[in-house]
C-alpha cells in the first residue's frame, strides 16, 4: 500500500471458501508486482504437482506505484504454466491494476478448486465466491455482459474471465481482461479453468488521501509532459505498434508461413496503416495511460443468408498480426481481424494459437497429419476454415485438436515436425525472427517472451556489427534485471524509455519509498534470483532445451543463425545465472 | 472573461481517465477518482465509446441552486456554481436537481461534488476531448 510499510494480500480458497487478509512487511524487500507475485508463487506453489492440480496458486499483484503516474498501468500474474511446466508469468493492461489499488489490494492469491462453476467479486467491502453454473461454457464477451449487468460498479471495475479454451484446460487458453486486454500467454486460462473458476470482478473506490500533493503533482505533471511529448508514443498512438508490419517485413524478420520465410509478400495489405483505412474504428487505452495504443478494428461478417450481416469489432496489435496474419499466409486486414475474432471468443493466447495453426498446415501439406484428422482442408491463407480450427482446438473435437491444444511442441513431438513447430522451451515462438538476441532472448528469458529482455532491439540495432557473444549476455542479463524492476512497478513497457532509473526513485518516492539506487538494483536481482530459483524447482535447465531447426534455416534480419552459436551464447548465459544464484544476499536484511 | 468546461472532443476519448485522476488530486488531494468532478462513461461496455458527466455551466436558471434550501450554491461568473461549504447541510437536493446528473456526492465529507470549472482536467487530457472555452462574464 502507498505509505505503508506493508504489502496487503488477499488469500481466497476455493476449495474451503475462506477468506484471509495479510499484511507482509517482509513482501516490502520485493517492492511489488513480479517481485511479489513470484515471492508469493514460490509460497504457495507445490513443484510436485501437476500445473493444472488444485493446490497450485494463482497470484496477481499490483506494482508499488500502480495507476496514480502515467502509463503505470499493468497487472502480473503468475502461476505455474500448463503450457511449459514452468515459470509461468503474464501481464495485462485494462483497469484492473486501477481496481485492485482501489479496493485496498496489492496482490491476490487464489488456491484451492470450487466444487461447481463460480465467479469471484472483490471489492473494498468484502469478497465473494458465486454461482457461474449457467456462464460454464460461454464466450468471454457473453460472460462479461452478463456479470456486468449482474453486479455494480459501472465505471469503476474490472472484469476478468476466460472462454471455452481455458474451460477445457488447453494449455495456451488465455484470460480477457476488460474486453481488449489480455493474460495472454502461457496459459494462465487453463489454470482458471481447473479451478472451475469463470471470472473475476474487482470494484474500488477507496478514498486515498494524498498527503504529499505538491510533490506528487510536481511528479505526474513532469511524466505526463515526458510520456506524452516523446516519439515513441506517438507512433504507439497513431497507427499502433502495427507500424511495425513492413519495416520487420522489408528487413526479413517478420515470420511468415511459419516461419518458412522472414519476408511477407502481401506485408503492405496488413500493414498498420492498411487497418487504419481498412478497420479503424477507436482507440483507446488501460486506465492511467494518456497514450492508448489500443486499436479497435471493425469488420463485417455474413452470418445468414438474405443479406443477414454483423459489424464485430475486435483489437489488433503487431502481435496478432504477425501470429494471426504473416505466420499464416492471411494477407487482408478482414481476414485478420476474422480469426482474431475467433481466438477472442474462445480465449486463447493468439501467439500459441498461431503457431500452433501454421505447424498443422504444414502438417497437412506434407501428409504428417490427415484431412480425416484436421476435419478441414486447412491451407495457409484460408482465414475461414483457420478460425473454424480455432473453435475445433478450444473445444477439443477429436485427439488431433485436443493433442493441438496442448502446445505445438506437445503435438509436433506426438505426430512429427519437431522441426517445425515454431516454439521455446515450450513456449510458441514471438513475432521477431531478428537474430540471436531474439532467439536466444527468447530462450533464456525467465518466461521465454520477447519481453523477457527485448533481444529482438539488441538485433536490429547491431545489425551491421559482427557478433558480439560477450556483449550480448551482457545485454540480454542487465535488461532481464532492469525488467525486473519495471514489471515491480508495473510500468507499460511502451513507456520503458521513460521511466529511467531518476524517474523510477521520483515516483517511488512520492508513495513513501525513498531507495538508492543500489537497493533498487538489489531488489532488481532479488526478484531474478527468486525467479530462477522457482524454474529450477521445476526442473527447467537451459541446457536441455532443442531449439526446432528451422530456426536455423530460415536467414534472419542479420544472417542465417548457427545452431552451435546459439547453444554457446545460452550456455554462457547460464552461466552467469548460476552466479546470480549463488551471491549472497546482504541487503535483504534491511527489510526484516 | 470567465471560462467554462466544455465536452465537445469526446469523440476522441480513449478512457485513460487521466482528468478524473488529476480533478480528484488537485481539487480533493485525493488518488480516488469518486471524488472527481467529471465522470468518464461507457455505455454498457468498453465496445460502444465513452462519454463524459460534468456540469454543463448552466447560465440562466441553474437547478442545482434553486433546489438547494439553505443558499450553499452560488452562481459562478460564466455559468455553473459554485460551493460554499460552511452553510451545506449534505441534503442532496442538488443531487436530484441536476437533470444531466453532473452533481456528485462526496459521502465520507457528506458534501456535493460539482465542477467548478477550474480547467486543471483539460490541461491532462492527451486528446483535447476537454477544453475551456471562455464565455461572457454574465451572471
Ligand atoms: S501504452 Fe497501451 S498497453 Fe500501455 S498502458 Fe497505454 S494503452 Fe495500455
Ligand atoms: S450542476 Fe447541473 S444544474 Fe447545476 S449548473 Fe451544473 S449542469 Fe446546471
Ligand atoms: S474543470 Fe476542474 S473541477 Fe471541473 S472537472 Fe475539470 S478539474 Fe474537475
Ligand atoms: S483525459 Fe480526455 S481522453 Fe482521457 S478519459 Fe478524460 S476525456 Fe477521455
Amino acid at each position: 500500500m502507498f505509505y505503508k510499510d506493508y504489502i496487503r494480500v488477499l488469500n481466497i480458497n476455493l476449495s474451503t471458501g475462506r477468506i484471509r487478509v495479510d499484511k507482509r512487511k517482509d513482501l516490502r524487500a520485493y517492492l511489488g508486482g513480479v517481485g511479489v507475485a513470484s515471492k508469493l508463487l514460490q509460497e504457495n506453489m507445490n513443484p510436485d504437482l501437476p500445473p493444472l492440480h488444485e493446490d497450485q496458486p494463482i497470484i496477481f499483484a499490483i506494482g508499488a506505484a500502480s495507476s496514480v503516474f502515467p502509463v503505470i498501468t499493468k497487472t502480473v500474474a503468475m502461476f505455474v504454466s500448463p503450457l511449459t511446466g514452468e515459470l509461468g508469468e503474464s501481464y495485462a493492461g485494462g483497469r484492473l491494476a486501477f481496481t485492485m489499488l482501489h479496493a485496498g489490494y496489492d496482490a491476490i492469491v487464489i488456491t484451492g478448486k470450487s466444487q461447481k462453476p463460480c465467479y469471484v467479486t472483490v471489492t473494498q467491502t468484502g469478497v465473494e465466491i458465486k454461482d457461474a453454473r449457467a456462464f460454464w461454457g460461454m464466450d468471454s464477451d457473453k460472460v462479461g455482459s452478463y456479470i456486468r449487468n449482474r453486479e455494480h460498479g459501472s465505471g469503476k471495475r474490472s472484469i476478468i474471465r476466460i472462454g471455452p479454451a481455458g474451460e477445457n484446460l488447453c494449455s495456451y487458453a488465455s484470460v480477457c481482461v476488460d474486453t481488449y486486454r489480455h493474460f495472454g500467454r502461457l496459459g494462465l486460462g487453463a489454470v482458471f479453468g481447473s479451478k472451475l473458476m469463470k471470472a473475476m470482478q474487482v470494484t474500488g473506490d477507496l478514498p486515498m488521501p494524498i498527503p504529499n500533493f505538491k510533490d506528487y503533482f510536481k511528479t505526474y505533471s513532469k511524466l505526463y509532459k515526458q510520456v506524452t511529448e516523446t516519439e515513441v508514443m506517438a507512433k504507439y498512438h497513431d497507427a499502433g505498434t502495427p507500424i511495425n508490419v513492413e519495416p520487420l517485413s522489408a528487413m526479413g524478420g517478420l515470420p511468415t508461413r511459419n516461419l518458412t520465410s522472414g519476408t511477407f509478400e502481401h506485408a503492405e495489405n496488413i500493414s498498420g496503416e492498411a487497418f487504419a483505412k481498412n478497420n479503424l474504428i477507436r482507440k483507446m487505452a488501460c486506465t492511467g495511460c494518456p497514450v492508448g495504443c489500443i486499436h479497435i478494428g471493425q469488420f463485417r461478417r455474413e452470418f445468414d443468408h438474405g443479406y443477414e450481416y454483423e459489424a464485430i469489432s475486435v483489437g489488433y496489435d503487431y502481435e496478432l498480426i504477425y501470429a494471426l496474419g504473416s505466420f499464416l499466409g492471411v494477407d487482408n486486414t478482414d481476414g485478420v481481424l476474422y480469426v482474431i475474432d475467433a481466438v477472442e471468443r474462445n480465449g486463447l493466447d493468439a501467439m500459441s494459437c498461431g503457431v500452433v495453426l501454421g505447424w498443422a498446415c504444414e502438417a497437412l501439406e506434407r501428409g504428417i497429419i490427415t484431412e480425416e484428422q484436421t476435419i478441414l482442408p486447412l491451407k495457409m491463407g484460408d482465414y475461414v476454415n483457420l478460425a473454424k480450427a480455432v473453435d475445433y482446438i478450444a473445444q477439443g473435437v477429436n485427439q488431433l485438436y485436443t493433442d493441438m491444444g496442448k502446445g505445438v511442441k506437445h503435438v509436433a513431438k506426438k505426430y512429427g515436425g519437431y522441426d517445425f513447430g515454431m516454439q521455446i522451451a515450450g513456449n510458441e515462438m514471438p513475432g521477431y525472427h531478428t537474430g540471436y538476441g531474439s532467439l536466444v532472448g527468447a530462450l533464456v528469458g525467465a518466461r521465454h517472451s520477447h519481453l523477457c529482455n527485448a533481444g529482438y532491439s539488441y538485433d536490429q540495432s547491431n545489425r551491421d556489427k559482427e557478433l558480439d557473444k560477450e556483449k550480448l549476455v551482457d545485454y540480454l542479463i542487465s535488461e532481464e534485471i532492469e525488467r525486473c524492476l519495471l514489471n515491480s512497478l508495473i510500468i507499460c513497457l511502451f513507456a520503458r524509455k521513460v521511466y529511467s532509473r531518476e524517474n523510477i526513485r521520483m515516483v517511488l518516492k512520492c508513495v513513501g519509498l525513498d531507495y538508492t539506487d543500489e537497493t533498487l538494483t538489489d531488489i532488481a536481482k532479488r526478484i531474478l534470483r527468486t525467479k530462477l530459483e522457482i524454474k529450477k524447482s521445476l526442473g527447467f535447465a537451459i541446457q536441455d532445451v532443442k531449439l526446432p531447426k528451422r530456426f536455423f534455416e530460415t536467414p534472419t534480419t542479420t544472417g542465417k543463425l548457427d545452431q552451435y552459436m546459439a547453444n554457446e551464447i545460452a550456455e554462457e548465459y547460464a552461466r552467469r545465472c548460476e552466479e546470480i544464484l549463488a551471491e549472497e544476499d546482504e541487503s535483504i536484511k534491511e527489510f526484516v | 472573461m470567465a471560462r467554462a468546461l466544455r465536452t465537445d472532443g469526446m469523440r476522441k476519448c480513449i478512457g485513460c481517465f487521466s482528468c478524473m485522476t488529476v480533478c480528484a488530486a488537485v481539487n480533493k488531494h485525493n488518488f480516488s477518482i469518486s471524488k472527481s468532478a467529471i465522470k468518464i462513461k461507457t455505455n454498457g461496455g468498453l465496445k460502444h465509446g465513452f462519454y463524459a458527466t460534468v456540469c454543463h455551466a448552466c447560465k440562466d436558471d441553474r437547478a442545482c441552486l434553486e433546489a438547494c434550501p439553505t443558499g450553499a450554491l452560488v452562481e459562478r461568473k460564466g455559468g455553473g456554481v459554485l460551493l460554499n461549504k460552511d452553510m451545506c447541510t449534505g441534503c442532496k437536493k442538488c443531487v436530484d436537481a441536476c437533470i444531466v446528473g453532473a452533481v456528485f456526492f462526496d459521502e465520507e465529507e457528506n458534501l456535493p461534488i460539482i465542477c467548478k470549472h477550474c480547467g486543471s482536467c483539460t490541461r491532462f487530457c492527451p486528446h483535447q476531448c476537454l477544453t475551456m472555452e471562455e464565455v461572457d462574464d454574465v451572471l
